[in-house]
């Protein structure tokens, strides 16, 4: 439970984990944008040797990204399944009542995989290489100019990173309260699905009930070292543009241009 | 005829006037001067519930007085109000009535937050009050906000870890730190932001053996060499034993107030106060049991030792 929400983070040196957060989480969302603008076997392969690119940079393993992939695969099947039998156009292989299969709807098939494998490989290369609190102080400073419409950017990243913070712990306290509640004859994960159900109630009760006391037991604390509010507020982390980073955004403007350029 | 009049009149009147003023100024300053040196803490007729529908208070006209770099123990049961004392004199819950104030200023919903950089505080639980992602920046969550300029906080952070020791494990994760770690940390948080009192409710008493007696001597040196007046909440025997004064708080109400050696040598009625007695006290009331006289002064572990070892060999 806890590899799936805060392990992904792999520590590193590589090129990529020093690059600014802000700058990482920009450009995987604008990565995320420009997959769309692919529509033939150039760009996607032009798109593939970028990500290929990014991997080898970040000094992570292939393995790691392809993990990435596995708990949508059956997302992404279905999608390309519709893709495939429910394109019209080209040579027609295969008719049945609504269904069919032509090869414009194949390949249609093999790019929306492509576009799936693209952006899940971008994005788990961002939470590979960055921490979850850099990615919560990127997205603070990346919402800064929602303050001016009164949205509260400060308490949110804060909360987002206390969040953050407490997952490990609330992890190993649902671990204390299971082993408590074996003890005393619960069944986790056994029977069918409506006695799955039950056995969890007595997990979430006493998690529930401890949470609130802790949320109360900070509240009080925080107030006391003197936190009133995001405003006038100063950081302690400091996030820093260096070269790097101007140079991954032209090396995006280029990539950009370069679809384009090759799209028909 | 009458102008001259009035004019000394007027004239008489600036100087009364005058008079007056320094008067007001002089017995102002007096005043001031005498509730400074009164004590760096006054509480005045305190009291305190957590709900309108409790018959009962929680805190009971308390009238506490702590003076400069002292260090104060406050016991008592669970539920005694100990906790909510500490709460009320950082200003985290609102008093019904009563008057607080700290390092001569009143505790009031404008002067809240100038009172607050005065006084740090060190709570029980060490995983709860963990704000940062990592130590270093759960040292500097109290700078951060106080709006301190980044140059300074690094400094302070560095400064703060080092006193409690933890400047290696700067960029660890509160879940790679022991309890104990954690409260330092907690301490550290409070030394960076420079205050004149730190109060410790329960900190030690989550704590294993080695953890606990870690903190103690940390508050010991806080108070003994740094000069902080220290304020500590506690069950626990040893920390109760260095304090200069005990306050014993039942019921809402503040029971008595003595020095620690006196208070230790009611012997098993510390229990009743809701210490847990230390194991020499123990041992003295056994021997007096069997009828073997001891002598009557509260004796830590050592002195003890030295004691029995002496009795020995008289025999």
């Amino acid at each position: 439970m806890d590899k799936m929400l805060l392990g992904r983070y792999i520590n590193g040196e590589s090129l990529i984990h020093h690059l600014d957060p802000r700058g990482k989480l920009f450009l995987s969302f604008y990565f995320i944008v420009i997959v769309f603008l692919c529509n033939n076997w150039e760009t996607y392969v032009l798109m593939a040797a970028m990500v290929m690119l990014f991997v080898k940079l970040s000094d992570i393993s292939l393995g790691f990204f392809i993990k990435g992939v596995r708990p949508l695969i059956w997302l992404i099947l279905f999608t390309v399944l519709l893709q495939i039998f429910f394109s019209s156009g080209g040579q027609v292989f295969w008719h049945f009542g609504p269904f069919t299969i032509t090869d414009q709807g194949l390949i249609n098939g093999v790019f929306v995989f492509c576009r799936f494998v693209l952006i899940i490989f971008m994005s788990t290369l961002l939470t590979l290489t960055t921490t979850p609190i850099e990615i919560s102080d990127g997205l603070e400073s990346l919402l800064k100019p929602l303050t001016k419409i009164k949205v509260p950017v400060y308490e949110i990243a804060l909360m987002l990173s206390i969040a953050l913070r407490f997952v490990p712990t609330l992890m190993d306290e649902t671990t204390k309260i299971m082993n408590a509640q074996r003890a005393r004859g619960v069944n986790f994960g056994e029977g069918n699905l409506l006695k799955q159900i039950k056995s969890v109630i007595p997990l979430l009760i006493p998690l529930f009930v401890s949470s609130f006391n802790r949320a109360e037991d900070l509240a009080t604390a925080m107030e006391a070292r003197g936190y009133h509010g995001g405003e006038g507020r100063t950081k302690y982390r400091e996030q820093e543009w260096r070269k790097n980073d101007t140079l991954a955004v032209i090396l995006f403007i280029a990539l950009t241009g370069a679809l384009i350029f090759l799209r028909n | 005829m009458v102008v001259p009049f009035v004019y000394a009149f007027n004239i008489l009147n600036l100087y009364f006037f005058m008079f007056r003023i320094m008067v007001l100024l002089i017995l102002k300053t007096k005043f001031e001067r005498e509730r400074t040196m009164d004590g760096i803490i006054d509480i005045k007729d305190l009291c305190f519930r957590y709900s309108q529908e409790n018959e009962k208070l929680d805190l009971s006209h308390v009238d506490l007085h702590v003076n400069e770099g002292e260090w104060l123990a406050v016991i008592g049961h669970n539920g005694s109000g100990k906790s909510t004392l500490a709460k009320a004199i950082d200003g985290l819950i609102e008093p019904e009535s009563g008057e607080i104030f700290v390092d001569g200023q009143k505790l009031t919903e404008e002067s809240l937050w100038n009172i607050r950089k005065k006084i740090g505080m060190v709570f029980q639980n060490p995983d709860n009050q963990f704000v940062g992602a990592d130590v270093e920046g759960d040292v500097a969550f109290g700078l951060e906000n106080q709006g301190i300029e980044r140059e300074e906080m690094h400094i302070r952070v560095k400064e703060a870890l080092q006193v409690v020791n933890m400047q290696d494990f700067a960029k660890h994760e509160p879940v790679r730190l022991s309890g104990g770690q954690k409260q330092r940390v907690a301490i550290a948080g409070v030394l960076a932001l420079r205050p004149k009192i730190v109060i410790f409710d329960e900190s030690t008493s989550m704590l294993d053996p080695e953890g606990r007696m870690q903190i103690i001597s940390l508050i010991k040196q806080m108070n003994r060499e740094e000069g902080f007046t220290v304020i500590s909440i506690t069950h626990d025997i040893d920390e109760a034993s260095l304090a200069d004064r005990v306050v014993v708080v039942d019921d809402g109400k503040i029971m008595g107030d003595s020095l620690p050696e006196e208070l230790f040598q009611k012997g098993n009625e510390l229990i009743d106060l809701g210490l847990d007695v230390p194991y020499p006290q123990r041992l003295k009331f056994e021997l007096n049991k069997r009828g073997i006289q001891t002598p009557s002064e509260y004796m830590d572990e050592g002195s003890m030792v030295n004691w029995l070892s002496r009795s020995i060999l008289k025999n």
